[in-house]
């Protein structure tokens, strides 16, 4: 092992050298081998001793990640591989596989040019699988395959050589074909993984080998003797003729791109602004000599430095001392620490180079997903948009009041730490709505108030999270200012799903040129002229100008949308947000002079206008739905099929070959203490996942019931606005 | 009955004679500050001025609780005082309109305006304004750029500009000055790339013993201290020789203007 200072300087060294910098995340279903990967690693690559690594999850270090036993932060590291006489600087994210922290994964994977998608060899190709396939491709992030515990295949399943292989092929070719489906292009441009030419490895991190089909020829170890060592236990003698992180980084060092070839590739999908800009040149080629344009992914406390923020680097260098614009804050923040991860410790350097993947001290006012720039509005990074919402909420009080203020920084703090936490605040009792991706996710969150920020807290039983939307079109309502001099006439209908679906992929940006912002609405069903209204989209929904020449409107327009943003941010049936309401601003009447259509004036007629048209147009509360994966011995099929049919769930899919697997649907409402029930149900033996998949009407039968309890836990009045409340 | 009262320029002594008559004989009296203030006294003041008690009006009860007033006229003589001249703020229109649909008989009570006093002050010709326009403070990095568009047209056709700036609702901000609506109005003229810009007139206090009134380049009006609020600016078009002349005379302009 070579000293810690030696690698400090080989570390120092290669973030310089832009072509032998590998910026890498691993990604996978839940429990498929990241962090075991991760480990192994790092002891591989002489950062952490080998004891260390793998059984006891080195980088689970967290007392909550050792308890649970699952990742919950993504972590980064680097470290030093060599590679044909050359060293290569890897810079790894180790990624959460939980649904409930996924947005961990989205967000790591902004800062990677490549992702190794972890398959356990045994489970296969998974739900999770094909999420974090999307993710990565979504940023035009490189995917490799590792299929991973191999071992079990032969000691515990117990397959012969033949089937083995045949096994192992049909996971390349299940995850190969989800690649297809989701970008045909990339697909078919060479993104594909191939056995023979070695971009997918096969191995057991936890035994620590791998193989590939490039290393057989030199290490002599082909399937054959991957199977014999296995056979005979001797996978100790395995791991040192082909060990692990040789052939994975062997693997990354020549599939995946280096910053300066990736970042050509990257920013179209990321980065939305003037192409022909001296920021789109620099950051195009990678330049460290352009102007500074960092995106933050990351952001932990340290006890030392107050907040690590951790991004990537696109364009310029950092020293040092820096003042930049945080987006969205009309402030500048100076960089106190410029460092860069070594193992999984911070290391303080002088200057940072574009390409990296830095860890920056003294941005306070940056949150996860700003980007950090000396260009004078620098049109903002792609807002890192998160596959799935938050469905659950939990309502947060202090112990004792006089923690109040306390509680207050520290839940600022966690949605700053973490996006898909939203932190809402019950004017009515005061109580902090806290809502996140699932049970899980609000447990732990809770539990870091209590523990690392050392607030003790009083949690309410988990509720769902609704949405409101509508069934069919109303209006023109007219909406009319306090002062009365103005005038909005607004009518409103659902969207079509799959507009909604456009919109919630997040591949729709009213930051992209209007012509491909078209051509997206328009190819998903939206006519042209519609397509040409849109002039902005929030949380799903979108809001349309069909008026045309109206003086002073252009002016105007700002307020008018703070009204439509104000009504998606909670609709008149119980203040849930909105989703999926097409909002048309039919004709406007304006006062002559600014004063008279000010914000005061303005910002409450658009509103009433659309709350109105909104209960007009037979509102609906929708309720979020989960998929969910239950697989168990054959035994257990009634008890299983019971525990999801008693809670409104519908079965898709019953398989019987070996254990008997069962997926299908069920509202998020009804899953709470589903770990407890399944347990009890099938005496412990049952696998089981589920994700979020959208939201669904509620039921009409439970609809009165549902938004009366909300409204009352809201501190509502208990009935539900008219129109006439409103216009 | 409802009776709009004008308070005109800066204090209580501003108001006319037949103005005075109604107040005192009036059975309640509602006063409205948030269109136009009168700097020179407060409520009090007012109240001891004309003996009666005052009940002041916020926004909302104008806007959005007018019955509370129209009610009140329907039994009782009322009066509303406000700034200046009543039917000026297009919120008067809207409640006297508000008024005579509920069957009760309004009546204006006329002060003296702004919007005269100003040209008066600065010796210009009233046929040769265009339309005016407030200058309104950001929102949120906002800037409305009409009375900008409004001052571009008026000089097409040769008009001049009257703006009335910002008074903001909330009290405790400060009325804008003739720099910052300067400085506004530059902001566009430079992000547009034009330049429509050249002389300004400032006045500020007017009505009052120290007010005060100048006219010059705006690169110099900017630098001018104009002391306390409330302000109005004038950016004049071609200036027809008897303007110039004045505007040398009663604003101290430069003496360039002359030779134009
Ligand atoms: N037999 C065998 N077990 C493995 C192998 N790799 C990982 N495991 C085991 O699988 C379990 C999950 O491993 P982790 O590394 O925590 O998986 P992960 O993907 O990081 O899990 P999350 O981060 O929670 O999604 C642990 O019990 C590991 O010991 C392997 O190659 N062979
Ligand atoms: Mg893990």
């Amino acid at each position: 092992m070579v000293s810690r200072r030696e690698m400090v300087e080989k570390v120092k060294k290669l973030m310089d050298k832009t072509e032998r910098i590998r910026n890498i995340g691993i990604v996978a279903h839940i429990d498929h081998g990241k962090t075991t990967l991760t480990d192994n690693l790092l002891a591989g690559a002489g950062m952490i001793s080998e004891d260390l690594a793998g059984k006891m999850l080195f980088m689970d270090y967290d007392e909550e990640e050792q308890e649970r036993g699952i990742t919950i932060n993504a972590a980064n590291v680097s470290m030093v591989h060599e590679y044909n006489g050359e060293d290569y600087l890897i810079n790894l994210i180790d990624t959460p596989g939980h649904v409930d922290f996924g947005g961990d994964v989205t967000r790591a994977m902004r800062a990677v040019d490549g992702s190794v998608v972890v398959i356990d060899a045994v489970e296969g190709v998974m739900p999770q699988t094909e999420t974090v396939l999307r993710q990565s491709l979504k940023e035009n992030v490189k995917p490799l395959f590792f299929v991973n515990k191999v071992d079990r295949l032969i000691n515990e399943l117990k397959i012969d050589k033949k089937d083995m292989q045949k096994r192992l092929a049909k996971v390349i070719e299940e995850g190969n074909d989800l690649i297809k489906e989701i970008n045909r292009d990339k697909y078919e441009s060479g993104w594909r993984v191939n056995p023979t030419d070695g971009s997918v490895a096969f191995g057991s991190a936890l035994y620590n080998w791998a193989i590939s089909v490039t290393t057989m020829d030199e290490t002599g170890v082909g399937f054959n003797e991957v199977y014999d060592y296995c056979k005979s236990g001797k996978m100790k003698e395995l791991a040192e003729r082909s060990p692990l992180h040789e052939v994975v980084f062997d693997m990354v060092i020549e599939h995946l791109p280096n910053p300066l070839e990736a970042q050509k590739i990257r920013l179209p999908a990321i980065w939305h602004g003037d192409m022909e800009s001296e920021a789109a040149r620099s950051m195009i080629e990678c330049d460290r000599t352009g102007p500074v344009a960092l995106m933050v992914t990351k952001i932990l406390p340290d006890p030392h430095a107050g907040e690590v923020a951790t991004g990537r680097l696109f364009s310029g260098t950092l020293k040092r001392g820096m003042e930049f614009n945080i987006s969205g804050i009309n402030r500048r923040n100076r960089v106190q620490q410029v460092g860069v991860y070594m193992g999984p410790d911070r290391i303080e350097v002088e200057e940072i180079p574009a390409g990296n993947i830095v860890a920056l001290t003294g941005l306070k006012d940056a949150i996860v997903g700003s980007t950090v720039s000396n260009i004078e509005d620098v049109v903002p990074f792609e807002e890192i948009k998160h596959v799935s919402e938050p469905v659950v909420t939990v309502a947060v009080e202090a112990k004792n009041m006089k923690d109040l203020p306390k509680l207050i920084e520290v839940l600022r703090r966690i949605s700053k730490e973490d996006p898909t936490i939203q932190v809402e605040i019950n004017e009515e009792s005061g109580e902090h709505l806290v809502s996140g991706m699932g049970e899980l996710h609000l447990e732990v969150t809770a539990h870091k108030i209590e523990k690392e920020k050392k607030v003790p807290i009083i949690t309410s039983e988990p509720i769902v999270v609704y949405r409101e939307g509508v069934l069919s079109k109303a209006g023109p309502t007219e909406g009319v200012s306090p002062n009365r001099h103005n005038r909005f006439y607004i009518e409103v209908e659902p969207l079509q799903e799959p507009i909604i679906e456009l919109l919630k992929s997040g591949s729709f940006s009213m930051r992209l040129p209007e012509i491909e912002r078209r051509n997206l609405l328009m190819d998903a069903g939206f006519d042209k002229g519609g397509a040409k209204a849109v002039v902005d989209e929030y949380r799903s929904n979108l809001f349309l100008n069909m008026t045309k020449g109206i003086q002073y409107l252009p002016e105007t327009m700002e307020l008018i949308l703070e009204g439509f943003k104000e009504v998606i941010r909670g609709g008149p049936l119980a203040k849930e947000p909105c989703q999926g309401i097409k909002v048309k601003l039919v004709d406007v009447k304006l006062h002559e002079d600014t004063i008279h259509r000010g914000p005061a004036q303005v910002i409450p007629a658009a509103r009433n206008a659309i709350y109105a048209a909104i209960l007009m147009a037979k509102p609906v509360l929708l309720e979020p739905i989960q998929k969910v994966f239950i697989s168990a011995p054959k035994d257990y099929m009634g008890n299983v099929t019971r525990e999801l049919q008693g809670r409104r769930g519908q079965i898709s899919d019953i398989q019987t070959e070996g254990d008997v697997v069962v997926k299908g649907t069920a509202p998020v409402a009804e899953m709470f203490g589903f770990a407890g029930d399944i347990r009890s149900a099938t005496e412990g033996r049952a696998l089981w996942n589920t994700e979020n998949v959208g939201f669904q009407a509620l039921p009409q039968s439970l609809r009165a019931d549902v938004v009366l309890g909300i409204r009352r836990r809201k501190g509502l009045k208990e009935k539900v606005p008219e129109p006439s409340d409103y216009i | 009955m409802l009776t709009f009262v004008g308070l005109g320029l800066y204090d209580e002594k501003d108001i006319s004679l037949k103005g005075l008559c109604a107040v005192k004989n009036s059975d309640y009296v509602f006063a409205e500050f948030y269109t136009s203030r009168l700097m020179g006294i407060d409520i009090k003041g007012l109240e001891k001025f004309y003996g009666k008690d005052i009940h002041e009006l916020k926004r909302e009860d104008v806007e959005i609780h007018a019955e509370k007033i129209i009610e009140k006229a329907k039994r009782d003589d009322v009066c509303l005082l406000c700034g200046g001249d009543p039917m000026m703020a297009t919120t008067h229109v809207d409640l006297r309109m508000r008024a005579e649909d509920a069957g009760v008989e309004t009546k204006i009570i006329h002060g003296s305006s702004i919007q005269t006093a100003a040209i008066g002050i600065c010796g210009l010709q009233n046929y040769k304004f265009g339309r005016s326009s407030t200058i309104a403070r950001p929102y949120k990095d906002k800037v409305p750029e009409t009375p900008y568009d409004v001052l571009k047209n008026n000089l097409k056709n040769n008009l001049h500009t009257l703006f009335f700036l910002d008074l903001s609702e909330d009290l405790s901000e400060a009325p804008m000055t003739i720099r910052e609506g300067l400085e506004i109005l530059l902001n566009i003229q430079e992000r547009r790339r034009e330049e429509i810009l050249d002389i300004g007139i400032g006045i500020a206090r007017a009505g009052s013993e120290d007010m005060e009134v100048k006219a010059d380049f705006i690169e110099d009006l900017m630098e001018y201290n104009f002391g306390p609020p409330l302000h109005i600016l004038i950016i004049p078009a071609k200036l027809h020789f008897m303007e110039a002349e004045a505007l040398v005379k009663f604003a101290r302009g430069p003496k360039e203007i002359l030779e134009r």
